[in-house]
């Protein structure tokens, strides 16, 4: 761990301002922010490790607990709401089987929620990776999983 | 212009403020009444609760005073119906988040949120909120969190990080869901916590609360006794909270003049329930048949004037030797010295700053012309660069180190720390040089060279102020830094950095302890301390100086009092006829004797080899504190007498004929002096149990048996006395002291106190530089002994552990000895963190389990000294400092290894 994560820090300043960054190439690299690797953010920006935790949990952005290889985030803003996203979520709840928040079992997927993705032209919406679907019909949804998840 | 004076207008009133104020604190200071909930005048304001709104002419909205600074000619109204609607909207809100039953509540009286809900007159809140009750985290016997009385004004989070400087608590999520955890929401006993409560001390509700007081009064039930911190040498202001004769919880108030502005640590906030611990002496104790009996005062007393008499009949007053303790007042110590020199006749008093800052006094005596703190604590936040070496500050003086700490983050201080464990302190520092145990006096030299070397020292300062300059630069020629990290093991470039670090600061303190003095060059290392401060010009200026920590909460009080061999006090020289003369007037005595009297290793081997007969030990521990415990021992037990006067029975107690019951710092008045010369009283709170008394009772009492009177009515009485016979206390009496302490010298009623010493001019005349060549320490490591062991103290223990091993929540923290080894070596000797470890060195060995981590460097063991069954002090070395006479407990040669 302490390779990449001095790789990451090599692309930024160690101060205060550059918490949120750091934080961000941290999930990129490992899904989530591993307690260890908070710790050493800490140091490197010279901020207490429960500063860290304080501003990591403050934003919806980062995870706390490993991610399944595919994230998977269903839109329930308003124009997907109106557009029927409720039930694909129910869809994709009940073909994954779990609950948003949740990792499937085999560790294939992590079922978020997102408030809007800005594609509400395409409501209602889906992202898989970085895949984004638009007009998702819930009998297709298998479908898109199988062909974005890895 | 931080000074400017402006003018207000405040509810129609015109009132004065000075720029730089916010609107708050000018309402404050015109004793005008703004409710708050997150302001606490020790941080920085926060804006979060939204009561101390005001409504301020020609702003809009409802601006936080406490966030919005004062300006001349502004208009402002603290109570509107538009305002009171607000704010009492806002409490409604808190209250519909939380569970706020006062009932049971230990803050009932002396909560803020309940004085605003009664203040504003809530009888009902209009809104339900969806609040989820957070589980208590109560994991700890010390401080007790309950989330669901939080109103998340975010006081203790400040108090954790911008006041203490330890940051262990955060607000943590967002929204209604916000709460206050720790890193990765561990319970507060498994996180970073040191338990120094300044969180619970600022918590305005019930939210954090002390456990062991739970149910033991309500707020308006205690008395609160404010007095002076019983264990080490900051000299803390706190408070104890009685009921019914027992100290219910300790609490601190910022209002209360001090060098600690309400800040604590765990020791003197949650480490004083020794206090009426069972295992208190109660009464006299006689030794007969090798078993002890109890027995009345008269008794005792009589016991022992009999055997002192007749010990200096035949033997001489000599024959006779008193361990005086850094732990008792003052007045205790200056009674004792009195009874020694003008009762026995003897100055074979000595006492425990032999074993730790004596080769302070002798260096900086001879440097400087005094051997005390040069600056003042609350002064580090003038300094530019702060050097601390040879000082765990944050464990053993934590409230100095958060003031270190305090200094560093306000981002105008830097901080050089060389120290050859890896403390907490070296986080904050700019450069930590790591130098092998024992080489203090050649890095400095190496500094100095690399300053005189590029010309940085200040040379006006050294020609005006200075003598010797030409003798050290010849003396440090030869510590190039090569030679230096040949020696020393510290890279070359990093002394050098922190060479020029040092001396680029305008003000630059050095803070050291244990470290730099406890060596058989000791004294060599404080004088060179204090060539390189001096060397820079650091001496005499505001945010300078050469400041030894001194260790325990009396210890500059009990030297100043003359409990040592060589002075009476203010160390006034027994050698010089005038002196005696004077102090023989004073006491009424025809002569004094003298002759230099024996130092406290001196005395162990005098009492070994039977010149001396009789000690008398007043409060110290020496069967754990002093070095190489079987040779101590067997002085111990040659004697022909040995009285002990303790609060408990000590391991040195065991072994005495008489020991008589003392009461604790809560039971008596007086007065400390802590490290920063203050002198500062100390309250009685409780009394005694049983028989115990004050210590200067039982001497006045054992005097007057003597046939010499001692009568005085109370401490205050003894302490005129003092005041009449040492010319740096001359100015003192209790009622200035109550004001916040003096610091010394104060020589007249009038005078002030002196906040920093050899201002303009040094004590002795000129500062003096001492050329010094390093030398080794006295057992270098070899095949049969390869690790360099050093002892000192933790956190959560306190010397010899008589007071601390009796408090439950600081043994909770650290219950037993834990051998400190580096990773490698441990893999090495195939041992793992908590294995059982045996340490051999020439004198002795113990065992105990072993921490392996990173704290020590390769090749070096670190023991703490406080457990008596895992005594460090076996293994120690009594080799001495030829000019002071401190034993060198910082460095010895050990053998480690794993216990099957």
């Amino acid at each position: 761990m302490k390779e990449q994560l001095d790789q990451i820090f090599s692309r930024h300043h160690g101060t205060r301002d550059a918490l949120i960054p750091v934080l961000q190439d941290i999930q990129a690299e490992y899904g989530y922010l591993p307690p260890e690797a908070m710790e050493a953010a800490a140091r490197f920006c010279r901020v207490a490790p429960v500063e860290v935790y304080g501003v990591s949990t403050f934003y919806a952005q980062f995870k706390f607990s490993p991610v399944g290889r595919n994230l998977v985030m269903v839109c329930q803003g308003t124009a997907c709401h109106v557009m029927g996203g409720a039930r694909v979520l129910e869809e994709v709840q009940s073909r994954l089987g779990i609950r948003p928040g949740q990792t499937t079992a085999d560790g294939r997927f992590t079922l978020e929620t997102v408030a809007c993705i800005g594609a509400c032209a395409l409501a209602p919406a889906m992202v898989v990776n970085k895949d984004t679907f638009g007009r998702v019909k819930p009998e297709k949804i298998m479908e898109m999983l199988n062909g974005s998840g890895s | 212009m931080e000074n400017e004076i402006i003018t207000l207008t405040v509810n129609g009133k015109s009132v004065q403020g000075r720029k730089g104020q916010t609107v708050l604190e000018v309402c404050r200071a015109n004793g005008i009444h703004v409710p708050t909930l997150c302001y606490h005048p020790k941080m920085p304001p926060y804006g979060g609760c939204r009561l101390c709104i005001v409504e301020i002419q020609n702003m809009r909205g409802l601006p936080p005073s406490c966030t919005t600074p004062a300006t001349d000619g502004m208009e402002v109204t603290t109570h509107t119906d538009r305002l009171m609607r607000v704010r009492k909207t806002v409490l409604e809100l808190l209250l519909a988040y939380g569970d706020h039953n006062c009932l049971l509540c230990e803050q009932t009286g002396n909560c803020e949120l309940q004085d605003l809900v009664y203040e504003h007159g809530i009888e009902k809140v209009r809104f339900k909120g969806e609040f989820k009750p957070h589980p208590k985290d109560d994991s700890n016997t010390m401080i007790v969190r309950d989330q669901n009385k939080c109103v998340l004004c975010g006081r203790c989070v400040r108090a954790c990080l911008e006041v203490q400087v330890n940051g262990v608590i955060d607000v943590a999520a967002r929204g209604s869901d916000s709460y206050i955890t720790t890193f990765n929401h561990q319970s507060l006993k498994d996180s970073t916590c040191v338990f120094c409560g300044e969180c619970v001390a600022s918590c305005p509700t019930g939210a954090l609360t002390y456990k062991q007081a739970r149910f033991r009064g309500r707020p308006w039930e205690l008395k609160k006794v404010a007095t002076t911190c019983t264990y080490c040498g900051v000299g803390c202001q706190l408070e104890l909270n009685v009921k019914d004769n027992k100290v219910v919880k300790v609490t601190s108030d910022h209002e209360i003049p001090g060098p600690n502005q309400g800040s604590l640590c765990v020791k003197g906030r949650f480490g004083n329930d020794f206090i009426d611990h069972p295992d208190r002496l109660t009464t006299p104790l006689i030794k007969e048949n090798g078993e002890f009996r109890q027995a009345s005062w008269e008794e005792a007393l009589d016991r022992i004037a009999g055997r002192f008499e007749s010990i200096r009949k035949e033997s001489g007053p000599d024959a006779l030797a008193f361990f005086s303790s850094a732990r008792c007042t003052n007045e205790e110590n200056y009674l004792l010295n009195k009874f020694a020199r003008a009762v026995i006749g003897t100055n074979n008093i000595d006492h425990c700053a032999r074993l730790c800052h004596a080769s302070t006094v002798a260096g900086l005596a001879t440097s400087f012309g005094s051997g005390a703190m040069t600056n003042s604590i609350d002064d580090l936040k003038n300094s530019d660069v702060i050097l601390v070496t040879g000082s765990n500050t944050t464990e053993m003086h934590p409230v100095i180190g958060s003031t270190i700490k305090r200094a560093v983050k306000s981002g105008r201080c830097k901080l050089i720390v060389v120290d050859s464990r890896k403390i907490d302190l070296v986080d904050h520092a700019e450069i930590w040089l790591r130098q092998k145990p024992g080489t203090d006096v050649a890095w400095l030299n190496g500094m100095m060279h690399v300053i005189i070397k590029e010309e940085l020292y200040d040379k006006k300062y050294v020609d005006e102020r200075t003598e010797g300059f030409e003798e050290l630069k010849k003396a440090v020629a030869a510590y190039t830094p090569e030679k230096v990290e040949e020696i020393s093991g510290i890279p070359k470039d990093d002394l050098i950095a922190a060479a020029r670090l040092y001396a680029s600061a305008p003000a630059a303190s050095i803070a050291y302890a244990m470290g730099i003095t406890q060596h058989i060059n000791g004294t060599d290392a404080v004088k060179s301390v204090a060539n390189l401060a001096m060397l820079c010009g650091n001496i005499g200026i505001e945010g300078g100086g050469v400041n030894p920590l001194r260790g325990q909460n009396n210890v500059q009080g009990a030297c100043d009092m003359g409990c040592l061999p060589n002075v009476f006090p203010a160390y006034q020289s027994v050698t010089i006829p005038d002196v005696r003369e004077k102090f023989a007037k004073a006491w009424g005595v025809d002569s004094l004797p003298g002759n230099v009297g024996l130092t406290i290793v001196e005395t162990i081997d005098a009492a070994g080899k039977g010149k001396v007969k009789a000690l008398y030990v007043m409060g110290e521990n020496p069967m754990v504190s002093d070095p190489d415990l079987h040779h101590v021992e067997e002085g111990l037990k040659s004697l022909d007498f040995l009285v002990v006067q303790d609060i408990f029975l000590t391991e040195t107690a065991q072994l005495a004929d008489v020991v008589l019951p003392a009461a604790c710092f809560a039971e008596k008045e007086g007065t400390f002096t802590n490290t920063e010369r203050r002198v500062q009283r100390v309250r009685k709170a409780v009394d005694p149990p049983g028989k115990a008394l004050p210590d200067w009772q039982a001497i006045a009492a054992l005097a007057s048996r003597m046939g010499y009177e001692m009568n005085y009515p109370d401490a205050e009485a003894i302490f005129k006395e003092i005041c009449a016979v040492t010319p740096s206390y001359a100015g003192m009496d209790y009622q200035r002291l109550d004001a916040g302490g003096l610091q010394w010298p104060c020589p007249t009623k009038e005078h002030p106190g002196t906040k920093y010493l050899h201002k303009d001019k040094f004590v002795r005349g000129k500062g003096l530089f001492h050329a010094i060549e390093w030398i080794p320490p006295a057992e270098p490591v070899d095949d049969q002994y390869p690790f360099l062991l050093t002892t000192g103290r933790v956190l959560y223990q306190y010397h010899t552990g008589t007071m601390t091993r009796r408090s439950v929540g600081l043994n909770e923290r650290y219950s037993e000895c834990l051998v400190e080894i580096n990773t490698e070596d441990a893999a090495r000797l195939n041992i793992k963190d908590l294995d059982r470890v045996k340490l051999v060195t020439r004198r002795g060995q113990m065992e105990a389990k072993a921490r392996v981590g990173e704290m020590t460097e390769e090749g070096t063991i670190f023991v703490p000294f406080h457990f008596s069954e895992a005594a460090a002090n076996k293994l120690t070395l009594a080799a001495l400092d030829p000019q002071a006479k401190i034993p060198e407990y910082k460095v010895c040669a050990v053998r480690v290894e794993k216990v099957a």
